[in-house]
Formats: C-alpha cells, structure tokens, sequence
C-alpha cells in the first residue's frame, strides 16, 4: 500500500511540476473549446445546441495529449522495468499511475468545465449534469487510454497510433457524456446516461489495469 | 490438434491442396447465391427489389464478426501457447474482416438511402459497426509499426483480445436501444422470421463468403510466410556472423526469442 501510494504521489508531484502536463492539458482544453464559438459563430442557439458535445470532445482530445507521457517516460528512463521488479503487482502499479493520471487532467477538466460551459450559455442545470457526467466518464478516459499507451510503448509514429486506438474505444463515454447534457436539456433526466457512465468507469477500473499490465510486461521482455 | 496444425511446412503442405477446393468452392457457391438472391428470389412486399441488397449486406455483417471472433481467438492461441502460425493467422485475417466490414458499411448506405431516406444515421448499430472497423485499422496499424515483427504480432494481439468487448455490443444494440435498424430476423429464439425463398439463397451466399474468407486466409498466410522466409534468406546472405543467427531464428519462428 505504502508504494501504491508513493507512486500515486511521485506521479502527482511530475504532472503538477513545471512543464508538466496538467498545466498544459488545460490550457488546451480551454483553448479548443474557445475556439469553436470563433469557428461557428457566437449565435447563442447554437452554441447551447452543441456545447456539451464541444466540451466532451475537447476532454477527450485534452485526455489524449498526455497519455503518451503515462509510461513513456518511465519505459524510456528504465524506471518500468524497475516498477517490474518491484514488490507492487503490476496491475496496481498501473492503476497508481492511472489515478495519478486523472487527478492531474480529468478533475482539473471537469471542475473548470462549468467555466466552459457558461461562456457556451449553457443554462445552470445543464452545467451541473456536464460536470457530473465529466467527473463520472474521465476516470474511463484515463484507464482506457493506459490500455493503448502500455500497446504503443516502442512504436513507431506513437502519437498517431495512439490516437487510432484510443478513439474508438472512447466512444461510449463521449456517447453517454454529451447524451447525458442533452437528455436533460431535453426535460428527460440524464440520471440513466450518468449511471451508464459510472458503470462503465466502473468496468473499465476492473478490467483495463490487467490490459495495461499484460501489455506493459510485453514492451519489458 | 493445434500442434499439429502450427507446423508451418506442413501448414503449406496442407493448404496448397486445400486452397483450390476452397476458392473454386467459392466462386461456384457465391455464383450460385448470387443467381438465386438476384434473379430467383422474390422481391420483398413492401421493399420490393431494393431488398436484393440483403444478399450482400447480410453475409458480409456475419462475416465481419466472424473475422473478428477469428482474429480474437487466433490472438488468444497465440498469446497462450506462442504457436507462431496463430499470430500470423491472426495477422493475415485482419485486412479481409476490415474488407468485409467496409463492404457492409457501404452496402448498408445504399440500402438505407431508399428505406430510410438518408445515407448514414448514427444509431447504435450502425456506429457500434463503424467501431469496428477503426477497431481492425488500428490493429492492422498497430501490428506494422513495430521494427520487430514479433513485438507488432503479440502487442496487436492483446489489442485484439481488448476490442472483444465491441462484439456483444454489435449484436445486442438491436435489441437494448431503440433503432432504425431492424432487429435479428435469422438468429433468434424460436427459429427464423424470414421466408424460406429468401432465407435459402441467404444462406447460400453466406457459406460463399465463409469460403472466400479460407481461401483469402490461406493465400495471405501462405504470403507471409514466403515473406518470412525471403527475409531470413537475405539476412543470411547479407550478414553472416554469430549475432545474426538469434535474428534470423527470430524472424522464421517469431516468437521464440
């Protein structure tokens, strides 16, 4: 447990430092969602209309930009192959990392998303449950995405191959997140797309650490 | 069994003799099937002729998800007992189930443009299908971009086993969200609801399309393994010494290392 946690930390600790990638996703984040009102005008209808599909997307991409770093960094330093040795199973150790992973991009995301989401017009309602279904779907994001950056580790052209595996298997957060905002928008309630969503995280919390694993322990033979 | 099979010389052996049966096998059946479902069959009451697309539509789903179920299983085989001709089956497979998806995305666009009025809709079906192609792209990606063969094989391999989860999901997304996309009409408990002058023919060209997934098989597997053999006969030509022996057994027996 001691070294679950201390991983955990060290992860933290890197992703907050200068030059880490909190910083950075979020700054991507903000950006790529400011830019669509200058691509598609500042027409209040519209941007409501496709708001929260606009802040899903961008999360998603935003998840995307750091998850070549998750265990490049390590894999490249030698640092795996240690984690290897280690006494902590290596499922757990990806799951360290992939928690140190969401703390420093998926909560920062979700809590900045009412911003967003208020520069987009969204009504009061409707920003809570795209900060609820964020909170609920990122966690799937970061573990989904460890499963393709432990595939990629040694590849050729990483980021591009990355980028094929990891969107596909991201689309039914982003399905379920952006239904969520619209089902309520829409007077329906979102409260079975945000169980949806839990669940999924839920799945993915039990079945992606022991892919990512089997997958890190191929790049080390 | 497996063990028996996984010899690749024999492998050659065996489909050298079983390749023409099967493509032969493959264009007379699906020649048959397609005279049958084209000419034969009657035209849908309330479709009318469109419903010809079916013959082609249909098989093709069922094969992109064979393909798929066979990739996965191959990918299995070859992450449990190493077996070198697995990894290359599954390998060889990937491009043929992407094909057959492909064929059934598009056969389905031009049968939803009559029936539906529109070309493409992102019901859950059609999506969870369009998934699995980026699903085959990405392995096929994946596989080639490695400098080492066998890396790109076991590591698109548990690629594979991850999309399984895609599959249930095709087949059930008719039946758990509300589509336009109807649901199973052949498969289903209490037998099928399909007229018999259509389920035939529809059957017909489904083992014509099994046959031609074999013989595409054979062919590419047998290609790979040529490729192999070239490669390791030119490493061997061009840089005889100690070190190059490991590599050379690496790239016959991928794998072993």
């Amino acid at each position: 447990m001691a070294a679950f946690v201390g991983l955990f930390r060290r992860d933290l600790r890197l992703a907050f430092r200068q030059g880490g990638d909190s910083g950075l996703v979020l700054g991507f984040f903000v950006l790529a969602v400011v830019l669509f009102p200058l691509g598609v005008g500042p027409e209040p209808a519209v941007l409501q209309r496709i708001g929260p599909g606009i802040v899903w997307v961008a999360a998603l991409f935003a998840a995307l930009l750091s998850l070549d770093r998750l265990f490049e960094a390590d894999y490249q330093d030698g640092g795996l192959d240690l984690l290897e040795l280690s006494s902590l199973p290596l499922e757990l150790a990806v799951l360290a990392k992939c928690a140190a992973h969401w703390v420093a991009t998926g909560l920062p995301l979700a809590l900045i998303s009412p911003l967003l989401a208020f520069l987009l017009g969204l009504d009061r309602a409707a920003i809570l449950i795209l900060c609820a279904s964020l909170l609920l779907g990122t966690p799937a994001l970061s573990l989904i995405g460890s499963v393709a950056a432990a595939l990629v580790l040694g590849a050729r052209r990483q980021g591009v191959v990355l980028s094929i595996l990891v969107l596909p298997l991201d689309i039914p957060p982003l399905v379920f997140g952006a239904g969520a905002v619209e089902a309520s928008v829409a007077g329906m309630g979102a409260r079975a797309y945000l169980l949806i969503l839990a669940a999924l995280s839920l799945a993915a919390l039990a079945l992606c650490p022991w892919a990512s694993a089997a997958a890190l322990r191929q790049a080390l033979e | 069994m497996i063990n028996w099979v996984a010899n690749p010389a024999r492998f050659t052996r065996l489909s050298a003799r079983a390749m023409p049966w099967c493509g032969w096998g493959a264009a007379a059946v699906t020649a048959a099937g397609l005279y049958w479902s084209l000419v034969l069959a009657p035209p849908d009451y309330q479709q009318g002729d469109t419903v010809r697309i079916m013959f082609i539509h249909v098989p093709a789903a069922w094969m992109a998800l064979t393909v798929y179920l066979f990739l996965a299983v191959a990918s299995a085989v070859a992450l449990v007992w190493r077996h070198p001709l697995a990894e290359i089956a599954a390998r060889a497979a990937a491009p043929i189930g992407a094909a057959f998806t492909l064929i059934c995305l598009a056969t389905g666009s031009l049968w939803g443009r009559p029936m539906w009025g529109a070309w493409w809709v992102w019901d859950a079906r059609l999506t969870s299908v369009l998934v699995l192609f980026f699903l085959y792209l990405g392995y096929i990606t994946l596989v080639n971009a490695f400098d080492d063969p066998a890396r790109g094989g076991k590591t698109g391999s548990l690629l594979a086993l991850v999309g399984v989860v895609n599959l249930p999901i095709i087949k059930f997304s008719v039946d758990w969200w509300n589509t336009l996309h109807q649901p199973a009409s052949v498969m289903r408990i209490g037998g099928p609801r399909i007229d018999i002058a259509m389920l035939v023919p529809l059957v017909i060209m489904a083992v014509g399309f099994l046959l031609l997934f074999l013989t595409l098989l054979m062919l590419r597997m047998r290609t790979i393994l040529n490729e192999r053999k070239a490669m390791a006969l030119r490493l061997n030509a061009e840089a005889p010494g100690p070190r190059s022996v490991q590599e050379r057994a690496m790239v016959v027996h991928p794998g072993a290392g």
